[in-house]
């Protein structure tokens, strides 16, 4: 596997939607979440980032969304600096971007079309029908026109998914973002999201950043995966470059190995000396 | 006391000095940001209107009931104290004042709290708490303005109307008591009570009363809500944060404010 990112991602970030250059970031300043973090997402690929749970994956969406900031380095959106970005022009930039949240976060007061209908009526002034024809597409592209009456609270988790994911793609965002896409799903579910995700970054020509621990799916449908542990890249490459590598964390990753780079115990003292204490 | 342990000790008392000026600067920064989003409640019309429906109609029934009630027992207890010194005929005055100028603002207020204080304050935690103010943050809606503006506007609009009712239908309860069972005469409990009754001085002081409670309590609704830890337990105790400051926020306020309204009393 290459040490350095081929071209397609070159950290140098010519055609690339999202670049992150030495990014550093902690809540507090003694604790670092994310360390050195260089990353990019060329246009029109999926790019996943894979890790354990809490090691700053999520953390890096927040960086690209401009939720947070970061305390060193640089998150480029379209090559612009987002954290220098003014509170209007985050949020113009917020506009071209989708974000699909690990439970969907569809606000639970409206129904599916009222959910994939809010972007629309609060950043248009398009009229009624035209809103309508517009949200029943968006529907129709993740399978669930049929649903646009239901709550969210009547949608089964790879529904509510689904109808997340039609509203992230409401406004034609130049880049979407997914949370955890496949967490909790069923095997049916799990292969109908993937597929959207991989199909409507092509049919829309978007660009998709997943973060996700499912190795499986994601060698399905990614064009290049980044691994975090411990707030730092340990590995990247194509699906074929994983599938193919030695490296101890992507073989523990793949294999799903109990024991490795990531230990199965949480740090602590010496067994015999807890042993000692407690007699 | 070994060293240690008055450090450990100093550390606590550090952080817990520090999480309070941090927590009280955080709310400050809060309520301006309120205030400076309120006119988008304004521009957002039909948000606000349906908060005021959440708010305020919804809490009718524990209003209007509560109020007729308390009506009703302020006219016993009143009757009783009031014959003994032969002026059962200024019942109606009285019940008016007392609730005009005290128990309509204060009760209200202290029901309003506890039926939509803590219904705004669970409905924001778990918006929080379910990544929904996330995900409308990401879709460049600011959810100041199109969920906390609103329903603090509404909880303003909602206040004063409920205070009123409920010094209203106390009345109602207090006459039903008083004329209806006891036999007062029904003119002079009228009467005395429009005589005694000033607009100024007794019915709005009233409505500024309720106004700022409404103000205290949607303040405080909100922001608990906002500033929930999002887990189940941080929604649970930032709803009962709002009970319990809501309350004391509105006992104390009054007081305040009893101070500088009614100050010619005795004079």
């Amino acid at each position: 596997m290459p040490d350095t990112v081929p071209a397609g991602n070159d950290a140098g970030g010519a055609g690339a939607t999202v670049l992150l250059k030495d990014v550093s970031f902690g809540y507090e300043r003694r604790r670092t979440i994310l360390s050195g973090i260089d990353m990019s997402v060329p246009r029109g690929k999926v790019v996943a980032i894979m890790g354990g749970s809490g090691c700053g994956k999520t953390t890096i969406l927040r960086l690209i969304g401009g939720q947070l900031r970061p305390q060193r380095g640089q998150v480029l959106v379209d090559g612009r600096d987002v954290a220098s970005l003014e509170r209007e022009e985050l949020f113009a930039m917020r506009r071209k971007i989708g974000m699909l949240f690990q439970m969907g976060a569809l606000f639970t007061d409206m129904s599916v079309f009222e959910n994939i209908a809010f972007p629309l009526r609060e950043h248009t002034e398009l009229p009624e029908e035209l809103i309508r024809d517009l949200v029943l597409m968006k529907l129709n592209a993740v399978g669930l026109r049929g649903a646009a009456g239901l709550t969210p609270s009547e949608l089964s988790g790879g529904m509510a998914r689904r109808v997340a994911l039609a509203r992230a793609i409401a406004l034609d965002p130049m880049l979407v973002m997914y949370d955890e896409p496949f967490a909790g799903l069923d095997p049916i579910s799990l292969g109908i999201v993937g597929q959207l995700i991989r199909r409507l970054n092509d049919a829309l020509g978007i660009t998709s950043v997943v973060v996700t621990h499912d190795i499986y799916e994601s060698l399905k449908i990614v064009d290049y995966i980044y691994f975090v542990s411990e707030g730092r890249i340990v590995s990247r490459g194509t699906p074929a470059e994983v599938r193919a590598s030695s490296e101890a964390f992507v073989r523990q990753f793949v294999d799903g190995a109990a024991d490795g780079p990531v230990p199965f115990h949480y740090p602590a003292r010496p067994l015999g000396e807890d042993f000692a204490r407690a007699a | 006391m070994r060293p240690d342990s008055v450090a450990w000790a100093l550390r606590r008392v550090g952080r817990a000095t520090l999480g309070s000026v941090e927590r009280l600067g955080f709310a400050a920064r809060f309520s301006v940001a309120v205030l400076v989003h309120s006119p988008a409640a304004l521009r957002r019309l039909s948000l606000t209107l349906r908060e005021i429906y959440f708010s305020g109609v919804l809490s009718l029934v524990i209003i209007l009931v509560s109020g007729l009630f308390v009506g009703m027992v302020l006219a016993l207890q009143g009757y009783d104290v009031l014959t003994r010194y032969g002026a059962n005929e200024s019942l109606g005055v009285l019940v008016a004042l007392s609730l005009v100028r005290e128990l309509g603002p204060v009760v209200a207020g202290l029901l309003f709290a506890s039926r939509a204080g803590s219904a705004i304050t669970a409905e924001i935690g778990l918006m929080k708490t379910t990544e929904q103010l996330s995900a409308m943050e990401m879709m460049a809606v600011d959810p100041l303005a199109r969920v906390v503006a609103p329903r603090f506007f509404g909880g303003i609009v909602s206040m004063p109307l409920l205070a009123a009712l409920f010094s209203t239908l106390g009345i109602f309860g207090a006459y039903l008591v008083g004329v209806k069972l006891i036999g007062i005469d029904a003119g002079s409990f009228w009467g005395n009570m429009q005589s005694a009754v000033d607009f100024r001085y007794d019915i709005v002081n009233g409505i500024i009363k309720s106004i700022v409670f409404g103000v205290a309590v949607s303040l405080i609704a909100v922001f608990e809500g906002y500033n929930a830890r999002p887990t189940a337990a941080g929604v649970s105790t930032a709803t009962t944060r709002t009970v319990v400051a809501s309350s004391l926020s509105i006992l104390a306020l009054d007081f305040v404010l009893t101070v500088f309204m009614f100050r010619g009393v005795g004079a």
